[in-house]
């Protein structure tokens, strides 16, 4: 993992000595809520239907258990016992008190973490795949890059003040476990015909209320050329890009309006004008980084007779490595995927002592890391097969081993109008009731691979357009109603999911999921065909005739 | 409004003229570029230290070719969040070259000072009473540690953070 120099703890200490200043001068009364929005949004502070969420910032997902103790910490002193994991990999914190909120940061830049830039028209937490450094089809860990360019764009000083938030994600597998197609910046590791590693580069991907797929603007772009290259996108588009109406800010606005020819002539002429020498990336600084996520010394394992036997005899453990645990690197060890989705439960939703427990196991048996998934869970990356049964029974302890994870109950959902100032319906417990309805058995394993998510308003925090099944929740003449699309992925295979037709009510929705379910369940060609290939082998037809069949719906 | 420049409040030496009004071929005056690139002619034969006030969106290309006429160019900020003028000052500096004073005119706020020091600006005429009241009795913020790299007198101040080439630090 990366560790702080006493340059980057400067660097953060320096901000959290000025927002402690700030928040007393507005706690005075010397500034008011409005002089005050800018500093807070700085550091992450937004103001909520009823109180002010902290959102800290976890740098592509990775954390180490002594920094996960700490998320416990503050959870349970400056608010009511939990925190929320997000679809960025970040957590947030619903009911901190404006005066805790510099003690807090204090708190986090303790253990080498912040809440800069996880709000505001800024380039925000660049992301990556949560199972980097331990997948097994893994060409390069995307880490040491996005670290690069997590530090590269802290505070720019050129482009703080975009036309709009900016997102960055970095993927390094064959797999796309990052969505990369659906973010401003998408950068695929991939090596050229030469053999060399280097990026293929998306741009103006992005869901919102204008879903767009992100277009690959260039094939190949050398590891060195990375920070120029970033630099000559984000240049154009804080130029170029609308600043007329901030619901056509986004640079997937500008790629569309004025097309990818465009853009790309734009961004190369600017990457080529570029003096390039001050952030070229040498070698020796990217071997430099490269080190603090060198791969843990793992000696490969025979199988494992613990593992297996406990397998043979125990039909939940069985289900739970079925759906939980992905392959590793190296052989005799797996990736745990601990789910925040207990059936019934709040989407992402953990409680301080959930927390610790998994430091604890972090600590014992995967190299003191944790990862957060954009899928709102928490990942053990590098576990021994002998140690499974012994992790499986702790977080059976802990209300951590729901066995669901990539299954239809394993549902993102955003915190809605729970919480929520701009939602317009809720999304924790439509998710809830799903869950219920489908649960993490053998009913739920003999579904397979479903991805349902969740929004509570146009603007998709829940990323329902890149749902197998997506939910959207509007508000019609003051009843909450629920529109359903089908077929949207962010995987390496980008689609946006298809909206069914009229919507559904809070009370109807749950009984249309499960007809969708129901009808993928009698026509899939077998056991083996999941969700989404037998929506795009069959189409729309069948899933709305199933839906329709016995309600029309709500027209909205 | 209030010029703030290398760290105190000071006098302007320069007039900024307003769209339509008459502009005497005298120095120091701030004219609108459309004003400028209309009457640029009149100026032939003079001398004077000319200002040109930018909107953002204007391209630089419209102005490029005169830019050695100019001692000065403020660039608008017609809010604070509009941050066009941060990627104009920045290309003034690295890529054109540019050496004359560079000055911020509109929504500028405190927070902001520094970060426009480090694209290239070094004058800032101020508009906004919080943020006129605060520099007057604290000063602007002047954090010292930075992950990339200042243009201009801001980037002349500072030497490398270390291994990383991104990096800086204020001497």
């Amino acid at each position: 993992m990366y560790r702080y120099d006493e340059f980057d703890a400067g660097f953060v200490s320096d901000r959290v000595a000025a927002f402690r200043d700030q928040v007393a001068r507005r706690l005075s009364g010397d500034m008011t809520e409005d002089q005050f929005k800018p500093h807070r949004l700085m550091n992450g502070l937004y103001l909520q239907l009823h109180a002010y969420m902290l959102r800290v910032a976890v740098p592509y997902g990775t954390l180490s258990a002594r920094q996960m103790r700490k998320l416990a910490f503050i959870a349970r002193r400056y608010d009511k016992g939990y925190g929320h994991f997000t679809t960025r990999q970040n957590i947030q914190y619903n009911w901190p008190a404006l005066a805790d909120t510099p003690a807090i940061l204090e708190e986090l830049a303790s253990v080498e973490m912040h809440a800069i830039q996880t709000s505001g028209n800024c380039i925000r937490n660049v992301t990556a795949d949560h199972f980097a450094g331990a997948a097994a089809d893994e060409l390069d860990d995307p880490r040491p890059y996005a670290e690069i360019l997590r530090q590269w764009s802290s505070l720019h000083p050129e482009f703080s003040f975009l036309p709009r938030k900016f997102k960055i994600a970095v993927n390094g597998a064959t797999r796309d476990r990052a969505a990369i197609q659906t973010h401003d910046i998408g950068y695929q590791i991939v090596r050229n015909s030469a053999g060399e590693i280097g990026f293929a580069v998306y741009v103006g991907g992005g869901q919102g209320r204008t879903p767009m797929i992100a277009k690959k603007i260039r094939d190949f772009l050398k590891i060195e050329d990375l920070l120029a290259y970033t630099q000559a996108i984000v240049r154009v588009y804080n130029l170029e890009g609308r600043r007329d109406n901030k619901y056509k800010a986004r640079i997937k606005i500008l790629v569309h309006e004025k097309g990818l020819d465009w853009m790309r002539q734009a961004v190369e002429a600017e990457f080529e004008a570029a003096s390039r020498d001050y952030i070229a990336l040498p070698d020796a600084e990217i071997a430099r980084i490269k080190a603090y996520f060198a791969p843990p010394e793992l000696p490969a394992r025979a199988s494992s007779q613990k593992f297996a036997a406990r397998r043979e005899s125990d039909p939940r453990f069985a289900g739970f490595v079925s759906t939980n645990v992905a392959a590793h690197k190296i052989d005799g060890y797996g990736i745990v995927k601990i789910s925040l989705k207990p059936i019934g439960g709040i989407p992402g939703d953990a409680t301080a002592e959930q927390m610790e427990a998994v430091a604890d196991l972090a600590e014992l048996y995967s190299q003191a890391e944790i990862r957060v998934s954009h899928e709102q869970n928490l990942v053990l990356p590098h576990v021994a097969l002998d140690d499974l049964p012994v992790i499986y029974d702790e977080l059976l302890a802990s209300g951590l081993a729901t066995a669901n994870a990539g299954l239809v109950s394993d549902i993102i959902a955003c915190p809605g109008m729970d919480y929520c100032s701009l939602a317009t319906a809720r999304s924790i417990p439509v998710a809830q009731r799903i869950s219920e309805r489908f649960g993490d058995g053998p009913r739920a394993r003999d579904i397979g691979a479903l991805k349902i998510k969740i929004s509570g308003c146009i603007n998709a925090c829940g990323h329902h357009h890149v749902g197998h099944i997506g939910i959207l929740g509007l508000e019609r003449k003051g009843v909450e109603t629920y529109q359903i699309t089908l077929g949207g992925t962010g995987d390496e295979t980008c689609s946006m999911g298809t909206l069914t037709g009229p919507g559904f009510s809070s009370e109807e929705v749950v009984d249309a999921i499960e007809r969708i379910v129901d009808a993928y369940m009698a026509l899939r060609n077998e056991p083996g065909e999941d969700f989404l290939t037998a929506f795009r082998r069959l189409g729309m037809q069948p899933f709305k005739e199933a839906l329709y069949e016995t309600s029309k719906g709500a027209d909205i | 409004m209030a010029l703030w420049k290398n760290g105190s409040f000071t006098t302007d030496a320069w007039r900024t003229i307003a769209e339509g009004e008459d502009a005497p071929p005298a120095g120091h005056v701030i004219l609108p570029l459309d004003w400028w690139l209309q009457e640029r002619d009149a100026f032939a034969n003079s001398n004077a230290p000319i200002g040109v006030r930018i909107e953002p969106g204007a391209p630089i290309e419209s102005y490029l070719d005169d830019l050695p006429r100019f001692a000065l160019v403020a660039l608008a900020f017609p809010k604070f969040g509009d941050g066009r003028a941060f990627s104009t000052a920045a290309l003034l500096r690295e890529r054109h070259g540019f050496t004359g004073e560079i000055r911020a005119v509109g929504d500028v706020l405190i927070d902001q000072i520094q970060m426009m020091e480090r694209c290239g600006f070094d004058s800032f005429d101020i508009t906004d009473a919080t943020t006129e009241r605060l520099l007057r009795t604290r000063g602007a913020p002047a954090y010292s540690k930075f992950y990339q790299p200042a243009t201009g007198a801001a980037g002349d101040a500072e030497s490398n953070g270390g291994s990383r080439p991104w990096a800086r630090r204020k001497a």
